[in-house]
């Protein structure tokens, strides 16, 4: 996905570059409003997050002009603000939902998936292989004539595999992927989504494997 | 919010008290002076009348042949019944001797006169006759019997009950006019009372009327008596103002400068997380962001909390429906819930409109259910109805959770008090205490239950409808 951040703290907005590049999507930043017009004149974007707090002017106004020039990509305001009356200020400007900083990324995509699910129709992301169809935004998986509907931490699951096909993901690191931190869930967890997953993928020609020792892939025919 | 004010008089109290007690004594007076002037008029009348007809009579007497001879007038009486009914007495003596008429009419040199008049001699007294009240004249004039003076006297008396009935009278309309004095200027004097005390009452009510924002100075006129007034309470307004823009930029700044960097921090943490493998290092890591997860709620919790305090002292009751409102926070939890395979449904959802501030209700309901979604085990629903009973609605939110302890229940909601269960969980300790001082600005309660069936607490949050 192609994400446009505007965000003036230069340190924050590096990090949430880097953090999204390690999901796969392409970032684009602009710290400040007059850059922000630039892209979103010039380029599509999947969806904005937005700061509020900007050096050459208030968020709030770049999302009251984006919205006046009939631009339906979504946005996500990232606020520092506290006061709850701010915040739904944010909604009835036309921000499609807000996180207040520090966000967890987890929850930060969650949001981006509930805003992406709302505004587009389902299939449009659906992935296909085979005999399969993913639809991460619909979060479903279609072997054959059977669709089923995937349980959040199962989508996650299959998401990340999906992400990075015939890679080798270890056990913690899809415990980070797909618990938050204040949980405390031991590695044994994955292995029972993965056991899920391997159900749901029954009849397929896409395979999860395990790497003794290493963790788990995603094998295609 | 109630304050209160030493009150040391009340100048409207005071003023027409003052104004309606000088009116009474002033009504007295005219009361007083009305009556003593007509007591006056009628005895001066009746002794013209009376020292007419003794005149008179003493006008008649002669000596003939040496002997005193009296031939009484018929006008010397008839001029008194002309006057009222009332009874006549006289008496004749001559040089002290009784002569005729009515021998035992009180003697008017021994009873004392109040008024003699020397030359005429005269004398006017009141006494008692025959148990009735009199007023008798007597008139003295020399004669001389075979060249000797003799002092004729010619008493004529008459009961005075015409006079009282006049008299009676009288007072009572100088009492009618007196009340009629102190009515009209009570009724003038609390009139002026009001009528300068108004633009006061006029003024609190401008003030008292203003939304908890508005905080603009009075501009409205004023008597020239309160300018001074005006001008103390707007130089207040704007110190007011001032000092409000400045705590809350303050909040503002404080929430922008603190949170930004532990953002920065956070992510990338994360970032790291992702690349490290060693399993200490990222259990150190992990331990960091719980650690910046409960500082940064903790920040965020105090700064609600503050805003609450704020806004229930100033609070602004709109009329909204709260069912929306539950309904749009439940959709924008979901995706945060869902985090878990937690799902959230809303079974029963009454449609009545209360009447509060939504922001604050807003922000009860939200702490409430984000500690559903905290305490909630995966892969659980939570459940919500909104109710109303007995001219309450509630909002009802129970979990899966661990619930609470018989302990918990009353202490929880009191600042930073966690439950026993909560141990592992990130938390402030704010949320049911915000989630409690909204109910209860509201006019509303909150109750911490465990589900009868099946365990996990069950929040309810009460608002009069």
């Amino acid at each position: 996905m192609r994400f446009l951040l505007v965000e003036d703290n230069q340190n924050l907005a590096m990090a949430v570059v880097n953090r999204l590049s390690l999901d796969g999507h392409v970032v684009d930043h602009a710290p400040n409003i007059t850059t922000a017009e630039n892209y979103t004149s010039t380029t599509a974007f999947d969806l904005i997050l937005l700061d509020i707090m900007l050096p050459d002017g208030d968020g709030r106004s770049f999302l009251k002009e984006h919205r006046k020039q009939q631009n339906n990509t979504p946005v996500i305001v990232l606020t520092a603000r506290s006061e709850i009356s701010d915040r739904v200020g944010m909604l009835d400007l036309g921000a499609d939902d807000y996180i207040t900083k520090p966000f967890d990324f987890g929850e930060l995509e969650a949001r981006c998936r509930a805003v992406l699910r709302r505004r587009a129709g389902n299939g449009t992301n659906a992935k296909n292989i085979g005999n399969l169809i993913f639809d991460p935004l619909a979060g479903t998986l279609t072997v054959g004539q059977k669709t089923v509907t995937l349980r959040n931490k199962e989508l996650r699951l299959l998401e990340v595999l999906f992400g990075a096909p015939e890679m080798i993901f270890s056990k913690p690191k899809l415990v980070d992927r797909l618990f938050s931190y204040d949980e405390d869930v031991s590695e044994n967890a994955i292995e029972v989504y993965v056991a899920r997953l391997r159900k749901h993928l029954d009849g397929s020609t896409v395979h999860i494997t395990t790497v003794r020792g290493l963790g788990y892939r995603l094998s295609l025919p | 919010m109630s304050t209160t004010v030493n009150s040391s008089y009340s100048i409207k109290r005071r003023l027409s008290l003052q104004l309606v007690g000088s009116a009474a004594i002033l009504a007295t007076i005219l009361f007083i002076l009305v009556l003593n002037f007509a007591r006056q008029v009628s005895v001066q009348s009746q002794d013209n009348i009376l020292t007419a007809s003794a005149t008179s009579i003493l006008d008649s007497t002669s000596i003939r042949s040496g002997e005193v001879s009296v031939d009484i007038p018929y006008s010397a009486l008839s001029m008194l019944g002309n006057v009222s009914e009332d009874r006549v007495f006289y008496r004749i003596s001559a040089a002290g001797v009784f002569l005729t008429g009515y021998s035992d009419l009180p003697d008017s040199k021994t009873q004392g006169a109040e008024q003699q008049n020397a030359e005429l001699d005269r004398s006017f007294i009141t006494a008692q006759y025959k148990g009735e009240s009199i007023r008798m004249v007597s008139a003295t004039r020399q004669l001389s019997v075979l060249g000797e003076p003799i002092d004729i006297t010619v008493s004529v008396a008459q009961t005075r009950n015409g006079q009282s009935e006049i008299l009676a009278q009288i007072s009572s309309t100088a009492l009618i006019l007196g009340l009629g004095f102190f009515i009209i200027s009570a009724a003038l004097a609390v009139f002026a009372v009001q009528s300068s005390v108004r633009p006061l009452h006029r003024l609190a009510v401008s003030v008292s009327r203003r939304g908890p924002k508005d905080l603009r100075p009075v501009q409205s006129p004023v008597p020239a008596e309160m300018i001074p007034l005006v001008i103390s309470l707007n130089s207040f307004i704007a110190r007011l103002k001032t000092s409000l823009a400045r705590s809350e930029d303050f909040i503002a700044e404080a929430a922008h400068r603190v949170r930004t960097p532990l953002a920065t921090v956070r992510v990338q943490a994360e970032v790291v997380l992702r690349q490290v493998e060693k399993h200490q290092n990222r259990i150190a890591l992990k331990e960091m962001i719980r650690t910046i997860d409960e500082s940064s709620r903790a920040a965020g919790q105090l700064l609600d909390h503050a805003m609450v305090t704020f806004r229930t002292d100033h609070l602004e009751r709109k009329s909204f429906e709260l069912a929306d409102l539950v309904l749009d926070l439940a959709e924008r939890m979901r995706p945060v819930a869902g985090m878990r395979d937690i799902e959230i449904a809303v079974l029963t959802c009454d449609h009545s409109q209360i009447l509060g501030d939504p922001i604050l209700i807003q922000s009860a309901v939200q702490n409430i259910l984000d500690n559903a979604i905290k305490y909630s085990p995966p892969d659980q629903t939570i459940s919500i109805n909104v109710q109303s009973q007995n001219g309450s609605i509630s909002v009802q939110i129970s979990d899966r959770g661990p619930g609470f302890t018989n302990n918990d229940s009353a202490r929880l909601t009191e600042r930073f008090v966690r439950g026993d269960n909560a141990a592992d969980t990130v938390g402030s300790g704010l949320g049911l205490t915000i989630a409690k001082e909204v109910a209860k600005a509201h006019g509303g309660d909150l109750i911490l239950n465990n589900r009868q069936q099946g365990g996990g607490a069950c929040v309810s949050i009460y608002f009069p409808s």
